[in-house]
């Protein structure tokens, strides 16, 4: 047990836990200490010298010891011959901190003012001017007048492009260096350094390409002033223009809060459009941050070819048409469809929509069936993270197997949440047939060949870890290999018995933010297509990821999608709905880590589109069910009566929030960056089945394939061509073209060259063009396919690769 | 004059041979520590002479060694050879003239703290002087004296030079520790302080050239022969590097306590053309401006004395000035120099000198009035205090007490 220290600032007495800096035990009890450099989430570093405070301490009798005391008996307190930094300096018993003295406000003035020497000054045009907190700082205490001579400025070129998507402006930088210990200490991604020294001192990228870093977004939020900012935000708007809504990123599971910030604007034809995306705090899950693709995605909801009114197929082609016609029309072919319709949908849908859809199949007699390609959210359900588990509080003792999982490619947040309890002294276990990035922090670092993850699992030992965390993903492996994976892990758990505990149990690295809610509402992966005649899809597009599946789909009598835009799927189709964009529309999510997260309208819907929840509950009004359509709310207190484990959650128990720490918001936007409060709902993980159990584990490993021969396996990365992605222009820059790994001994065999356009075509399906990128980090004897880059791949597999025509021409 | 400490070249003619060396006495104290006596005693005869670092800081060297965490290994030991400070030039001359001392010194010291490692931080203009370390170094190795299982004990040192790439604030100790591990020269937070977290995160003690290349003698001849040089406040000899308008400017090893007047009048021969001198830095850019009066030239150089005259004696680098140099000029030089130096970590350092490198140019060149002048003042007690380290808080120094002190100068700089 830590000791706790009592002291008093500013005539409050205040009690924390010893090696407590002044500064935070002052924001404690609600006293704000001006900061530029330190950050509650990093080392302190005594660079800006703002936090000036002066510190006094119990005088003590050399010769005795005894605390020497004042004449009225209180103890005499000792102040320093000059201020302290109140970030650099730890409480310590009895201690008298002053921040409110003519000297300290001198000295904070006196930074101030030389602070500014350097800055422009340029806030009626900087974006951050309005919630900087050198802007802010400067009005609480800095001079009125600057005595310095403007000519005397340092002028440099404004707005330089730090990568594609971090701008800097190097006259208004300060010098704190958040951004470069930002990327140091928290992403170990070091990108970013000063250069020079001095005046001259300059931050500079070290990468190729620039800023090379999924985290890039989060300097600009913890940036104090002007300096950096987002390639999508810049000269967007000002700040108190903007309104703010909570959301939930859904992108990977991790579930990152997040605040949309919107504007109504004229340039937009009088619409409330996003201006930008930022994290949103939760301690429990992205702390304060959010990854790019989570900042920089979401332009995909404002696409000029997002689908806005119903089509249906006349005369072989796809033409608009009425909501009514459509519903009619599916509703016609619903009806008496019984197990020959089936549902099919992904985790990109909220739970309600699931939910819904859920029960408009059951009611018909129909499948409900989980696009996706890995399995074992039943088993998450039964042996996951059970409720009050906090990656956060996993430490010295404590245990976490990542395998079969590249985590800062599929859930970059939690990478870095499983590095920081690495840091904090877990033991970890990092399973994977090549080097990720996590391996930097492994105490332990298991290679297997690919088709040997359920036999790996089988050898991990966890005996004497207090708890245990294991994360499975889905690298190189299809359907069956992941349920069998997913066993075997859940076995692991078991037989340790580590599970029904908090901060134990199984997580699923799922390819999206609301595959374990599919899974829950009741989804399950289907291996085929081809039986159903009537086909219900929404929210997926296996045609795209898949395109053998184009037949099944063609070959079915009757095919519905609810899109956001028009799929390779959705062009099959014989009705296509429009369906509203997460930002649209309110719901709710459930995490990687069982938690159930509410998502907020953000701006107005696009067109005539609809939730899907909605749009179920239409076809069930015509179908004879009655689903409720009007508010999410209104399906969560039936989904919540017949969903195990879903049984406490209501849209107003979502919405609450308790004290976090390190308190940001509340005014003053200086000590945690610009992040944002989080006012509007913690979510609620969900308790999980606690017996433990045993399921069978048939590896079917590389099973059927010819030995001796380079197999194609398929990798998940972050910044793919999937839907969700591919039409935010500003991440253009960041996504590369199609390409397959390939290790450099493989060459002569594949006859291929690094760099080379080849033809690839896998399980004899379609030709795609890719390029090849040769990497030592590939095992001998397999080629690393990307999904959603374009290539179809569902799981180990036999391919072809020639140099593609285009190149040959 | 008693026989030389230090500027031993001076009297033993190729004692930068290691033959010559050994021949008189080389060695013999580094062998006597490791065959016969324990750490601790090394360090206690350390203290009780009193010895205390050349660098500026003047922090008693054995109460460092002793400050060393005894439960976090390994121990390192790091001579400071980043001789920066302008006008400071003696351990240039130990290294080049006696440097088998400087490097029996960084044995002892190394013995003493139970280090194997040591290295020899030179500032990066001194690449040439490296090579001719990295030579005696070999020599040593060669000779059995560096190496494994010395003299037939378990105690192995090995020694090797680390050159920087040309920053002053290198010479600051925690700055040197981040260039040593190839981060940017910049200065850490203290504390801790490098006897608890030092290079690499482990217990380091980083000593002064000029102090090291005293702890061989003090080892042969005790710690209360030293204490017996200089004065009671200040223990031993010093070298001090003479500068400026003096006519023999040079090295001299004197004891603590030799008055201003004696270096600069006997040893330095006067002033150039018998001007009058007025003005005295006696810590290099780093010092308070002395005005040099009787009263001045009459003080024994010695931490305690010195600073009666609200003046440091730091590294002992006296610079002197005469009425052809006026303080504006001086302080034009000063302030240009600790802005081109600053290193930009902290705020005040890195702006203040900027700022004042603006005004200072504009009074010195008349382009200024006396509200610059206050301005100027102003902007430098502004620093004063708030700095990181000590390179902000030295760069003030001669600015203060400058204006202070030669208010006319600057009456005649805003007036032209």
């Amino acid at each position: 047990m830590t000791k706790e220290v009592t002291l008093t600032i500013d005539g409050k007495q205040v009690t924390v836990p010893e090696g407590t800096l002044i500064v935070d035990a002052a924001k404690k009890i609600g006293i704000d200490i001006p900061v530029f450099c330190y950050h509650p989430k990093m080392e302190p570093v005594g660079m800006c010298r703002m936090c000036l405070v002066d510190v006094g301490r119990p005088a003590f009798d050399r010769e005795t010891g005894e605390p020497i005391l004042e004449e009225d008996g209180s103890p005499k307190i000792q102040f320093g011959w000059k201020l302290d930094t109140a970030c650099t300096v730890p409480v310590s018993e009895g201690m008298v901190v002053k921040g409110m003295t003519e000297k300290v406000q001198q000295g904070r003035q006196d930074i101030v003012e030389m602070l500014l020497t350097s800055h422009p000054l340029d806030c009626p045009i900087c974006d951050k001017g309005g919630e900087c907190p050198l802007q802010n700082l400067t009005m609480g205490h800095g001079p009125g007048e600057s005595r310095f001579i403007y000519d005397d400025k340092i002028h440099f070129d404004k707005n330089v492009p730090l990568g594609d998507l971090i701008w800097l402006d190097r006259e208004r930088c300060i010098q704190c260096a958040r951004c470069i210990r930002f990327q140091e200490e928290i992403v170990d991604d070091a990108v970013l350094e000063f250069f020079n020294r001095g005046r001259a001192t300059d931050i500079i990228t070290n990468s190729e390409p620039g800023f090379d870093s999924y985290w890039s977004g989060n300097t600009t939020d913890i940036c104090p002033v002007g300096a950096l900012t987002t390639a999508d935000f810049r000269f967007g708007a000002r700040p108190w223009e903007l309104k703010h809504a909570a959301s939930v990123c859904t992108h990977c599971p991790v579930g990152c809060n997040m605040t949309y910030n919107t504007r109504r604007e004229a340039k937009s034809g009088g619409d409330i459009v996003i201006k930008r995306a930022m994290p949103r705090q939760n301690e429990s899950v992205n702390e304060l941050w959010i990854c790019d693709k989570g900042r920089f995605a979401y332009h995909f909801t404002e696409s000029e070819e997002r689908l806005t009114q119903p089509l249906i197929r006349k005369g072989g082609e796809l033409v608009p048409t009425s909501w009514d016609d459509a519903l009619d029309l599916v509703a016609g072919q619903f009806k008496d469809a019984g197990e020959s319709l089936l549902s099919l949908v992904s985790g990109r849908l909220p739970n309600e929509d699931l939910f819904n859809i859920k029960k408009l199949t059951e009611f018909l007699g129909g499948k409900a069936g989980l696009h996706s390609y890995m399995a074992g959210g039943d088993l998450v359900a039964q042996v996951g993270l059970n409720k009050g588990s906090d990656l956060g509080d996993l430490g010295e003792g404590d245990a976490i197997v990542v395998i079969a999982c590249d985590l800062e490619e599929e859930a970059p947040v939690w990478w870095l949440r499983v590095k920081a309890a690495a840091e904090r002294g877990a033991k970890l276990i990092v399973a994977n047939p090549r080097t990720t990035k996590i391996d930097r922090y492994a105490t332990e670092i298991v290679r297997y060949a690919y088709g040997e993850e359920v036999n790996t699992v089988a050898n991990v030992d966890l005996s004497d870890a207090e708890n245990v965390v294991v994360f499975y993903g889905s690298e190189g492996v299809g359907l069956e290999t992941s349920q069998a994976l997913a066993n075997a892990c859940a076995n692991l758990l078991s037989e340790t018995n580590q599970v029904g505990k908090p901060n134990n149990g199984l997580v699923a690295v799922w390819p999206r933010a609301n595959t374990q809610g599919a899974w829950d509402m009741g989804f399950r992966p289907l291996a085929d297509l081809s039986e159903a005649k009537v086909l219900y899809i929404a929210g997926a597009d296996p045609v795209g990821d898949d395109a053998s599946v184009a037949d099944a789909i063609t070959n079915a009598d009757f095919v519905v999608v609810q899109e956001l835009f028009l799929t390779k799927t959705a062009e099959l189709a014989d009705v296509v709905l429009p369906v509203q964009a997460q930002t649209e529309r309110e719901g709710t999510l459930t995490s990687g880590e069982r938690r159930v997260q509410r998502f907020y309208p953000v701006v107005l819907p696009k067109g005539e589109t609809r939730p899907d929840f909605d749009i179920a509950a239409q076809i069930g009004a015509k179908v004879g069910v009655e689903l409720k359509g009007r508010f999410p709310s209104l399906v969560m207190p039936q989904l919540s009566a017949e969903i195990p484990g879903y049984e406490e959650i209501t849209y107003q128990k979502l919405a609450e929030v308790s004290e976090q720490w390190p308190i940001v918001g509340r005014g003053d936007l200086y000590y945690g960056g610009t992040g944002y409060e989080n006012k509007q709902g913690l979510g609620i993980q969900l308790p999980t089945q606690s017996e433990t159990f045993r399921v069978s584990t048939d590896p079917k490993g590389l099973k059927g394939l010819s030995e001796g021969k380079v197999i194609a396996v398929p990798i998940t990365v972050l910044y793919d061509h999937g839907t969700m992605i591919e039409p935010s222009e500003v991440l253009h820059p960041r996504l590369p073209e199609p390409y397959i790994l390939v290790n450099p001994k493989d060459s002569h065999i594949l006859k291929t060259t690094d760099g080379m356009m080849v033809a690839i075509s896998i399980n004899g399906g379609d030709t795609s063009n890719a390029t090849v990128i040769e990497d030592e980090k590939v095992p001998q004897g397999f080629v690393l396919v990307p999904r959603s880059m374009g290539i179809s791949i569902n799981g180990p597999s036999e391919f072809e690769i020639r140099i593609a025509e285009s190149a040959m021409a | 004059m008693a026989e030389y400490v230090l500027l031993r070249h001076k009297e033993i003619p190729e004692i930068n041979q290691l033959g010559v060396y050994k021949k008189n006495g080389g060695f013999e104290a580094f062998e006597k520590v490791v065959r016969s006596m324990k750490p601790d005693e090394v360090t206690e005869i350390v203290k009780t002479s009193g010895l205390r670092g050349r660098g500026g800081a003047g922090f008693p060297t054995g109460v460092k060694w002793s400050f060393m965490d005894n439960n976090n290994w390994p121990h390192y030991v790091v001579a400071n050879a980043d001789e920066s400070e302008p006008g400071t030039f003696k351990d240039r001359e130990i290294m080049e003239s006696n440097p088998f001392q400087f490097l029996e010194g960084v044995a002892i010291a190394s013995f003493a703290v139970g280090a194997t490692e040591a290295y020899v931080y030179c500032r990066g203009e001194f690449w040439e002087l490296t090579h001719v370390l990295d030579e005696k170094i070999a020599e040593l190795e060669e000779a059995g004296l560096l190496g494994d299982n010395l003299f037939g004990t378990e105690y192995s040192l090995r020694i090797y030079t680390h050159l920087g790439a040309g920053a002053y604030i290198c010479g600051e100790e925690t700055a040197l520790l981040e260039s040593m591990e190839g981060k940017r020269g910049q200065p850490r937070l203290r504390p801790p302080f490098p006897p608890s977290f030092g290079l690499y995160g482990k217990p380091t003690v980083v000593n002064n050239v000029e102090t090291l290349t005293n702890v061989p003698l003090i080892i042969t001849k005790g710690g209360e022969w030293y204490k017996s040089l200089g004065t009671e406040d200040t223990a031993g000899v010093k070298v001090f590097s003479l500068s400026g308008r003096v006519k023999k400017p040079g090295n001299y090893e004197l004891p603590f306590g030799t008055t201003f007047r004696e270096l600069i009048f006997e040893h330095g021969g006067g002033i150039i053309d018998d001007r009058p001198v007025r003005a005295i830095m006696a810590a290099g850019a780093s010092s308070a401006l002395i005005v040099a009066d009787d009263k001045a030239l009459d003080t024994p150089m010695d931490y305690a004395s010195v600073r009666e005259l609200k003046a440091d004696l730091g590294s002992a680098s006296v610079i002197v000035i005469d009425d052809t140099v006026s303080i504006d000029w001086v302080l034009n030089k000063t302030i240009h120099f600790f802005k081109h130096e600053s290193c930009g970590k902290c705020t005040p350092c890195r702006e203040g000198n900027y700022w004042m490198s603006h005004i200072i140019e504009r009074i010195h060149e008349g382009e200024a009035s006396q509200n610059d002048v206050e301005l100027l003042n102003s902007v430098a007690k502004q620093i004063e205090n708030k700095c990181l380290c000590a390179l902000g808080e030295f760069s003030i120094q001669a600015v203060m007490t400058g204006i202070e002190r030669f208010p006319q100068d600057f009456e005649i700089a805003v007036k032209n």
